[in-house]
This record gives structure tokens, sequence and C-alpha cells, in this order.
């Protein structure tokens, strides 16, 4: 068996393995064969809301001894944002669990969040009886229907009898391959009647052979085209962290020489650290990082997907370069960029054949052309007298926690600032939803990432407006001793929208203000059994942030008033190419 | 350009819906499709006529490609094939037109399978300009309804002579 089968086959798991207590071939109901089932499989932990048509399922959870942990959240959304933040904290595959109708359709958002980030979960959902599907029953929705396009997979359980093999297959689909998520659902019949578990199902699905080995071949051009490049850089998403290819992607790097710009996504598969790391590109990458990726001759892009947001307008997109491209998906390669060289396969196979073959580059022309730019262009921000700047801030979070921390998000201004300003050291650290752009995840991701690695400091880094969309999360987190700390950026806006406004809608704020009604962060926490804090001054800022880091146990909200006007910068207005972006507000 | 596109599919609930639904999710335009039984029980073929420039097929067969439930993707354009439309086509007929368009179904090999003293069903078969070009020949004297099953189509298997 190779190495990658059994790294396959442990990543798909959702723990350790443990014994399976029940007997093979045995009758049981269909909720007892799920849970037995998810139990096999080294579940951890199921995040849920009992409803309607799955109280015999939840019946089982209560007698069951053999069995995942169940943590009731508080709003279905939560409960997916929660499995998508352990998920891709852990590597593990995150399991929801939903009632039939609306409970169904409230986990709507979270798994688009995933299936847009590519990340393994499997959602059950329950479903009226079989013989009511179609009636318009009682909080009957067609969710299969409804999550078709925004789900890797999906089935309808009729049978009690087949639970246990949909599951095994569900969670292979999910977690190999590009990674996203799948859906069973489950009528509440096929919960509630009999049929036989048999404990030793082996996944074999005919039609499911995603791609491991390299083009070897093609592995060749790529290193031939690399060694001869004068102004080569490399440019690494998502995938490296969903291959697990950090320290392959860091060797080639290293033996090479080629500087590196990931994007969103791939925050952390490179150390940030490193003299070799140009930061992220894009929208409001750093200036260095689009101004290499527009001058390289030769750009291998790894486990990314050459997105909007990454590339700018296409028709200026890197014009000069030969590109290679490394994917498991084979739609993801000439979609938006035309590929010389393109790759299909695992990255954390390919990229060691390409470090066996690479040189070390001589390209100290085009390392001094990027240093000038790091020089005359970097991240910076005008300090304002009384006056809490948000990037600060960040910076401070950053040192604080020595870039070891898991940063969860929202979506907006503060999600760009922690994007520039966070040193991320290692993989798995940035949760954030980067292509669906979802506000509310930060919160419940978090929740869900302290769930999986309790052993590390997790920190959700919102604004006062995407907090506000999951805050009743705090129940949950609070009834769990789920040590998150969430900390505000508090501008009494939609800062992103507030941005926009001001710079392509003539300063009209539509509707982006919210300091009217915000609440008093400190009350609500208190209100929860939380803790709260809140600062507007500077010099308050680090001891608060230190005494915020060492409460475990508890989450923490800190409430911290920020500059209200500030935009984030540097910047590429929507629909010019990366080259023309626009340093700083001046 | 217009492909011909072939897919071996698991014949489950999902994978047609799936399919289509592929279609109308990413913008791309289905000229035909039909999705029947194929060689094996369980499994399906399903035949799709699309129009599009390069980088939009190779898009619509990578995304075809990925559907879980999906075997096999051709696209046939390239290589020779065999393909087919069926029509049933009923037209107005008197006593004084049937002959006539008697004589219309004989040039394109077409079969009466149903005839009243107003109407006849008409069934032809063969490629779709074939069965355009039939229909085109019955509209003067009054069509009433269509039913076409789009192209189905297989790869040829005969090397010469093509």
């Amino acid at each position: 068996m190779s190495s990658m089968t059994v790294a396959a086959k442990s990543k798909r798991t959702n723990g350790t393995q443990k014994p399976n207590k029940a007997t093979p071939k045995t009758e049981m109901t269909g909720g007892e064969i799920l849970l037995t089932t998810l139990s096999d499989i080294g579940v951890e932990v199921i995040f849920g809301y009992p409803g309607g048509v799955v109280l015999g399922l939840y019946d089982s959870i209560f007698k069951l001894t053999d069995k995942p942990r169940h943590i009731l959240v508080r709003h279905e959304q939560g409960g997916t944002h929660a499995a998508d933040g352990y998920a891709r904290a852990t590597g593990k595959v995150g399991v929801v669990l939903a009632t039939s109708g609306p409970g169904a359709t409230n986990t709507v958002t979270g798994i688009a969040t995933a299936y847009m980030d590519s990340i393994p979960m499997v959602i059950f959902t329950g479903q009226v009886s079989s013989e009511m599907i179609g009636n318009d029953a009682f909080q009957e929705a067609d969710i299969v229907g409804i999550t078709r396009p925004i789900t890797k997979h999906s089935y309808l359980v009729m049978d009690p009898g087949d639970v246990e093999s949909v599951i095994h297959d569900a969670f292979h689909i999910a977690s190999t391959g590009r990674p996203g998520p799948v859906l069973i659902d489950l009528p509440k019949n096929t919960l509630n009647g009999k049929g036989v578990y048999t404990g030793s199902y082996k996944v074999a699905i005919k039609s499911y052979k995603p791609s491991k080995s390299g083009n070897h071949p093609k592995v060749a051009k790529a290193a031939e085209l690399l060694n001869n490049a004068k102004r080569p850089l490399i440019y690494a998403g998502g995938g490296i962290i969903q291959g697990e290819a950090s320290k392959e992607l860091t060797a080639l790097a290293k033996k090479s020489g080629i500087p590196v710009t990931t994007t969103l996504m791939g925050l952390g598969c490179f150390p940030e650290t490193d003299p070799q790391s140009l930061g992220m590109l894009g929208m409001h990458g750093t200036w260095c990082a689009n101004m290499a990726i527009s001058e390289c001759d030769v750009l291998l892009a790894v486990g990314a997907r050459f997105d909007d947001r990454v590339t700018g307008n296409l028709d200026g997109f890197s014009q000069h370069s030969k590109k290679i491209h490394i994917d498991i998906d084979p739609s993801s390669i000439s979609k938006n960029v035309a590929i010389e060289v393109p790759i299909v396969g695992h990255v954390k196979n390919i990229l060691p054949d390409l470090t066996k073959l690479v040189k070390k580059t001589k390209i100290d022309d085009w390392k001094a052309t990027i240093k000038n730019w790091q020089t005359v262009h970097p991240l910076r921000y005008k300090k304002q007298k009384g006056a809490i700047m948000p990037q600060f801030l960040i910076e401070k979070i950053s040192e604080i926690t020595k870039g070891e921390a898991i940063i969860a998000t929202d979506v907006g201004q503060h999600q760009m600032w922690v994007a520039q300003l966070y040193k991320f050291n290692h993989p798995r650290s940035m949760l954030t939803s980067g292509g669906l752009g979802t506000m509310g995840y930060g919160f419940p991701a978090a929740m869900g990432a302290a769930v999986g690695c309790p052993e590390r400091d997790v920190v959700c880094i919102s604004g006062d407006g995407g907090f506000q969309m999951t805050a009743f999360e705090l129940a949950t987190a609070v009834e769990h001793k789920i040590p998150v700390k969430v900390i505000i950026l508090n501008n009494g806006y939609l800062g992103m929208v507030r941005q926009w406004q001001e710079l392509f809608f003539g300063g009209r704020y539509s509707h982006s203000h919210l300091a009217g009604g915000n609440p008093d962060f400190v009350k609500l926490a208190e209100s929860y059994g939380a803790v709260g804090m809140r600062t507007d001054k500077e010099e308050e800022l680090v001891p608060l942030l230190k005494k915020c880091m060492a409460i475990k146990h508890k989450p923490v909200i800190f409430d911290v008033l920020v500059k209200q006007e500030e935009n984030v910068y540097p910047m590429v207005p929507a629909g010019a190419a990366l080259q023309d972006m626009v340093d700083t507000e001046d | 350009m217009k492909h011909t596109i072939s897919v071996s599919v698991q014949h489950s609930f999902n994978a047609l819906s799936r399919i289509v639904g592929l279609f109308s999710g990413r913008g791309y335009k289905i000229d035909s499709i039909s999705f029947g039984e194929g060689e094996e029980p369980g499994m399906a073929r399903v035949t799709i006529t699309a129009s599009g420039d390069e980088q939009v097929i190779e898009q619509i067969t990578k995304q075809l490609h990925k559907i879980v439930d999906v075997h096999k993707v051709a696209d046939l354009t390239y290589i020779p094939f065999v393909e087919r439309d069926l029509a049933l086509i009923k037209v107005k007929a008197t006593p004084t037109s049937r002959s006539e368009i008697m004589q219309v179904c004989g040039v394109f090999r077409a079969q009466i399978i149903d005839i009243t003293p107003k109407t006849l069903t008409i069934e032809v078969t063969g490629k779709k300009d074939k069965v355009d070009a039939a229909i085109s020949m019955l509209r003067p004297f009054g069509i009433k309804e269509v039913a076409r099953t789009g192209s189905v189509a297989l790869k040829r298997e005969f090397k010469g002579l093509t």
C-alpha cells in the first residue's frame, strides 16, 4: 500500500479509530446504524440541532454509549460553520446534523461556504417519511434539490440497510480528490426503521476515482522551465493546505530559491516570516506580490484556481509568463487562464518529484527587483492620535500570539488586514470564507476549531457587523466551555461596504452605518456568561490583549473601538489589472 | 461549434439533475439532451449536444467528469461517430393531401404510425439535418405537434470507408 493511500485513509476519519462495540450483522434502527458507523469511522464530534423527524435519532444519541460527542449549537448555520472550522483546523471531516425543512435550509449558507473553499464535510438532514415526500408535508423541503449545486455529492437514503454504506461512501467522497461537502438526507422511516448493520463495509465507488499521481513527463518540462527562468514565482493556494503539502512546498522553495506568494486560502502554507515569502497577492495583496506576478517569466501555480480576486483583470494578468499549474481538479486548469504545462494530481506526490528535478536558480537580479518593491512599497498605514488603528491591533495580536494561533475571520476590512498583517507560519491556521465571502462565519468556525484543537489558541477576529450575524452561538461556547477569543474591530460600519461607497459611490453611505444599533458587546458577553472587555485607548490595548489571551475555559468578547473611517490599502480597483494597483490613499 | 457529448452515468435519481444543473448553474447552453437506460442494469447513457467555443466545451467535459455518478465522458465531435434523432410529427391530412404527404414520407423513409380522417402521425429517424428537412417539407401541410428525442450517439467502431 502506498503512503498516499494511508494518508487518504487517515485523513478521511474525524478522529482516532475506536474499537467498534456493536456486534456485526445485527439488526438496528437506521439512527443506531448511523451513530455506530460514525463511531467506526472515528468521528469525534457532531454539531447538531434536534427537531421533529430526527427525534428517534436524538433518542439514540441519548441512549447509546459508543457514539461521537454531540454539541448543541443554537442555529444550524452556526453548526455548519463550526463543522467547517473543525475541518479546516484539523484536516478531518466535519459533521453536521439538522432536522428536515427549516433545519435543513438553515445549513445552506454553511454548505455553500464549505463548497466554495473545498472543505470536507458531511451533512445529515432529516426528511419527512418516504411516503409523505412530495406532499408538502409539515417541515418538508427538497434539501437534496436545494443543495445540489453546492454539494460535491448527495444521497437520499430510502432503506435503513443502506445507511452504513452511504456514510462510508460519503466520508470517502468528502475527503478525497478535491474535498467538499456531501449531504445525506434521511427520511424519518429510514432513521426509525430497522436494517442490518454489517460493520465490514468497504468503500468501492466505480465511477469515482480521483487522480493521485502526477504526469511525469510534464513534471520534467515544469522543472526545465523553472531551471531556465530568470524571474520565476510560486503562487500557492489552499490546495497546499488541503493536500497537507506545506513541507513539500517549502522544500521546493528552499531548494530552488524561488519566491513564494500565497492566496488568501493559502496563507500559512509557507512561513510568512521567511525572506522568500512575498505575502498575499490579489485585490488587497502586497505591492511586491502583485508586481512580481505581473513581471515574472515562469509562474508555478500550485493548488490555486486563478480566482478573480487573485487575478484582477484577466487581460492584464501575468502577461509575460509561461504558466505551470499543479492541481487535483482538472477543471481548475485553464478555466480562467491558459496554462502551458498542466499537471493533474495530488500536490503531496507531485511536489517532491518536481523538487528532485529543480536546481538552485540564479536569480539575483530578480531578487533585487523584488527587494526594491518591498522597500519602496511596504504595507503601511498612518497613525492617528487618539485612535486605535485597526492595522495596529492586528499587528499586536500577531506579536502576542507569535503567529501561532488559529485565526478565524468574517468578511471585509478586518479579514484583509488579518491576511496582510498577521504573520501566519503554519498551515490550518487561517480560517476564512475566501470563496463565498460569508459574514457570520468567523465565530462559529472558531468554536469548531477550538473543539478540534483544544491545545491551540483560537482567536476570532471579526467586525461589529459580521459578529452580530452569529453572535447567539455565545450560548454554545459558554455551555461547552469553548475558550474562543472574539476580538471585534468595532468601527461602527460595514467597513468594506463603506470603503467602496467612499471610493466609488461618492461617499454616500447607504445603509452601511451600524453604530446606531450596535449592542453593548461587553454586556452582551456577560449576559451569556462570557467575559466582556472593551477599550478605545491604544495604551490599554496590549495589556488587555494579554489578559484576554490568558482566559481559559470561557469565551471572551473583546470590543476594540478602532478608527472608524480607515481604508484597506493597497488595492486593485475592480476591473483593473494587478499592476495597476493603488498603493495608498494619497 | 456544435459538440456531441456522450456520458455514461449511474442511473440514480440525482444523476440527471446534476448533469442538467451543471449546464444551467454555469451558464452553458444545451441544444438537446437524451437520457435512457444504458448497456448494463443500473446504468444510463446521456447524449448532450451543446454549442460553445473550445474552452467552454473543455470545461463542460471536465465538469461532467467531476460528477461522482459519472463513469465516462466522451466528446465525440472529433472522432467518427453515429448519431440519430427520432421525431414523431403529427400533420393535418385531408383525403386530397394524404397521398402527397405519403410521397414526402417515402423520400425520407418515414413511417406512418397513426392515421385518422384528419391527421397522420409520422415517425422519422436520421441525423438532425434529415429530421429538420422532413419537418420543413411537412410544414406546409400543417404541423399540429412534434416530439423529438434529440440526438443519441455512439462512437463508430468501423474504421474504413467512412
